[in-house]
């Protein structure tokens, strides 16, 4: 099963997904996406490092489906975090 | 380590025995109250301040007939979240008129201090190198307060009686 | 209403300066968030799914129409052009940054507003009764009891690291509009035989995972020993209370564990302590905040009803409207308005910045410049001329505040759910939007008559449902949303936690079942009079279950 790791950034709390290089990237779609344990560890072991733990809040790995329509974490809680609350804001 | 009391820096002359096997012959100690009760003779005899720690779970109500040996009441956070030491000292403050020297050990934050010496606790055992002066910052935080707690401090309600 | 002076405005001051610095100690590494955590929290900001979510305290529930402003303007500024109201009375905002916070904070002390405690193991908001002040049948004016009890508590340096948090609410009328009963501690002024004012204590209420009434710790406590009766509750508290387990830390676990007999005891051993110290409220003091809450200068008029209801004969929506969404004012002449937030068309509670200005405006013009957030996330207005009541209606009704639906089964107290809270399990909003939806039938609505339906999304109960004449609770169960029932609940003067009816229904079933056990109660009721609360006591889950159910 295919893990991202998902976070909240410290300044705005918005959702963000470890990438390759490193980066925090807001889009699911631009996240890294590791294919297997090995790899996850490595993915949530850079997502705790000192430097990080400034820039973001409580790094989780998450199961993540590569599908047609796009990346869908299994969790129905992380996709809402990826994808946005289901009903509109009003105003 | 650093010690603040009544908001300056101040040299410990306590040694903290609480962990040893042996009580130091001599000099200023602070025990826990487990040291106290099984050594109390000892410790009345000897010829240095004694201070006893209250771990967060220990109510001063063990120690009410005693204060007048002590002279520092340490009071222990294992966790800044836990909060009962704060009411432990309004109580020796307040109740039991204790009126020497308070000491916060333990899990003692920079933001903690000011709630701390509200409720009657004059001393803090600091970690860190700059703290000193963060202290002091921490410590002008507010100028005003509601509550009255006998910390010598006028509440907003007697100040607005003038 | 109170009005901050020097000493509490430069109290604010103080305070968000202090977290400034403690944002930027974050900010750069000095803070770990452990360490950050709670202090954050007590100034009102939780991390949720998307963002931070900061909770501005509405102090029992009392607002200007400046502050409304102020309001509709940190949501403009700060959020996404839109608050929620919630059933603690306050406001939250979804979308705040960490970063932005001190400089939204300076702004919220402009308007004398806060989040400070509005989170955090402390004392938070306290709550009262929307109708405080004005009610037909009120006794005595809690608001000024709410007001020294803010102030005692704000930063208070003993209770501030508590074993979980706190939650006090106070009432003056005997209806209980304010769930006195499902507080950490409730206070019900009445008068006693000589006719002096004072308190009934209860202790021990809440909801949660191990929801519980209140039970009366005191009968009769005297203006005067509020404070340092409370002062003494919350001590025994802070030193008792488990620490050892979240969800066993609460004031209701420890009364239950020591029984309230002995607890009463312990509370009273340490209340004699204090009892004589500066705590005590001197009559001065209590009338000096008095003051604050004088009546607004009430015109002499006669009474208007009857005209109102010929309006009515003219104008259907407006009778439905005036039947429901008002209620009775204790002087002739003027009536209370209830401004609706539970439109179809905006998720329970919620209320835009337009739609905020738009309401300020009309407080100044119809309601004295203020307005009240009641615990059903609703608006009141408190101090209507009947004679304006019809024009304020068509404004309302402009803007969507209208829907006529307070206390019926559409004005649903809903969480935030899995949507937006970090703790949910499953969603309430949508549920809530299809209920209503359902019941947009005006005539269906009003039918089925007075009813509380409140949906949570998880154990922890924010959105009340142990006490709504019907409960639903969203759990997870192998990744789908489930929805449990409760039937028989009560937030007021008779509380009651609801029953549960057995398994939980999928999101699409979950309509349906309402609609079973309305119709349910329409077949079972002696007349229509009769309540769904008042039916369900007299027939028992047996009908419902069956309906739900099929028969076993």
């Amino acid at each position: 099963m295919p893990h991202m790791v998902i976070a909240n950034t410290l300044r705005d709390g918005r959702v963000v997904f470890l990438s390759h290089d490193g980066s925090w990237a807001a889009a699911i779609a631009d996240g890294e996406l590791a294919q297997d344990e090995t790899a996850a560890s490595r993915l949530l072991a850079n997502s705790k490092s000192s430097a990080n733990s400034n820039v973001v809040i409580d790094p989780q790995l998450i199961e993540v489906n590569e599908t047609d329509h796009g990346r869908q974490p299994t969790a129905y809680r992380e996709y809402i975090r990826a994808y946005g609350p289901s009903v509109r804001n009003p105003g | 380590m650093a010690l603040i009391k009544d908001g300056v820096e101040a040299k410990d002359s306590f040694v903290n025995a609480c962990h040893l096997d042996t009580l130091p012959a001599s000099g200023d100690i602070i025990v826990s109250l487990d040291q106290w009760n099984d050594h109390r003779d000892a410790l009345l005899a000897r010829d240095a301040q004694l201070g006893v720690t209250l771990k967060s779970d220990q109510h001063p109500d063990s120690i009410a007939d005693d204060l007048q040996h002590f002279a520092l009441v340490a009071l222990e956070f294992p966790a800044f979240t836990d909060g009962r030491a704060y009411s432990y000292a309004r109580i020796l403050r307040d109740q039991y008129g204790f009126a020497k020297e308070l000491r916060a050990v333990g899990d003692v934050l920079l933001e903690q201090l000011l709630y701390m010496n509200r409720v009657g606790i004059n001393a803090f055992d600091i970690v860190g190198d700059n703290d000193l002066e963060q202290w002091k910052v921490a410590a002008a935080d507010y100028t005003v307060w509601y509550q009255p707690t006998n910390d010598g401090r006028t509440s907003i309600r007697d100040l607005r009686r003038g | 209403m109170y009005r901050y002076d020097e000493f509490d405005h430069t109290f604010m001051a103080e305070r968000v300066a202090q977290f400034a610095r403690q944002v930027a100690r974050r900010m750069s590494g000095e803070m770990t968030e452990e360490q950050f955590r709670p202090l954050r929290l007590m100034n009102g900001l939780y991390l949720q799914l998307h963002a931070y979510m900061l909770r501005v305290n509405v102090p029992y529930g009392s607002l200007s129409s400046s502050q409304l402003r102020g309001l509709a303007e940190i949501a403009r500024k700060y959020d996404r052009n839109y608050g929620h109201f919630t059933t603690r009375q306050n406001i939250q905002y979804n979308w705040i940054k960490l970063d932005e916070m001190p400089a939204l904070l300076g702004d919220l002390a402009k308007i004398e507003m806060h989040g400070i405690q509005s989170s955090g193991n402390c004392i938070r908001n306290t709550t009262s009764d929307q109708y405080a002040g004005a009610s037909a049948d009120e006794i005595e004016d809690p608001r000024v009891y709410c007001e020294i009890i803010r102030q005692w508590s704000t930063l208070h340096p003993e209770f501030s690291y508590l074993p979980r948090k706190f939650k006090i609410a106070v009432t003056g009328a005997p209806k209980d509009r304010a769930a006195v009963a499902l507080h950490d501690i409730g206070l019900r002024l009445y008068h006693n035989a000589e006719g002096k004012a004072g308190f009934e204590v209860l202790v021990g209420g809440g909801q949660g995972r191990t929801p519980v009434i209140a039970k009366t710790i005191r009968k009769w406590l005297e203006p005067e020993d509020m404070l340092s009766y409370l002062e003494a509750i919350l001590r025994v508290y802070n030193l008792w209370g488990r620490r050892d387990n979240k969800y066993k830390a609460r004031i209701k676990i420890l009364v239950n564990a020591t029984g309230i007999d002995e607890f009463r005891n312990q509370v009273d051993a340490e209340w004699d302590k204090i009892k004589d110290t500066k705590l005590q409220l001197d009559a001065q003091e209590i009338e000096r905040i008095r003051a604050y809450f004088a009546s607004p200068a009430y015109e002499t008029l006669p009474d208007y009803s009857a005209e109102l209801i010929a309006h009515g004969e003219q104008n259907t929506a407006f009778k439905e409207w005036l039947k429901s969404n008002t209620a009775a004012h204790k002087i002739t002449g003027y009536l209370i308005v209830n401004l609706s937030l539970k439109s179809p068309k905006q998720p329970p509670g919620d209320i835009t910045s337009e739609q905020m200005l738009a309401t300020a405006d009309l407080a100044d013009h119809y309601n004295f410049g203020e307005l009240r957030v009641n615990h059903r996330q609703n608006l009141t207005f408190t101090d209507v001329r009947q004679i304006d009541v019809y024009e304020l209606w068509q404004k309302l009704a402009a803007l969507d505040l209208a829907t006529p639906n307070i206390g019926k089964v559409s004005d649903i107290i809903a969480c935030p759910g899995l949507d937006y809270c970090a703790l949910a399990n499953a969603r309430s909003i949508p549920i809530a939007e299809r209920i209503q939806q359902r019941f947009e039938d005006i005539d269906r609505l009003h039918d089925v008559g007075e009813l509380s339906l409140n949906i949570s999304g998880c154990m922890n109960a924010c959105g009340h449902h142990h006490v709504g004449n019907i409960g639903i609770l969203g759990v997870e169960k192998k990744g789908q949303e489930y929805y449990q029932f409760t039937l028989g609940g009560s937030s007021t003067e008779d509380a009651a936690l609801g029953d549960r009816t057995g398994p939980g229904f999928s999101t699409d079933e979950v309509v349906n079942a309402v609609d079973r056990i309305l119709n349910t109660y329409i077949e079972q009721r002696d007349d229509i009079e009769e309540t769904f609360l008042e039916t369900y006591r007299r027939v028992g889950m047996a009908p419902f279950k069956e309906a739900l159910y099929g028969a076993n």
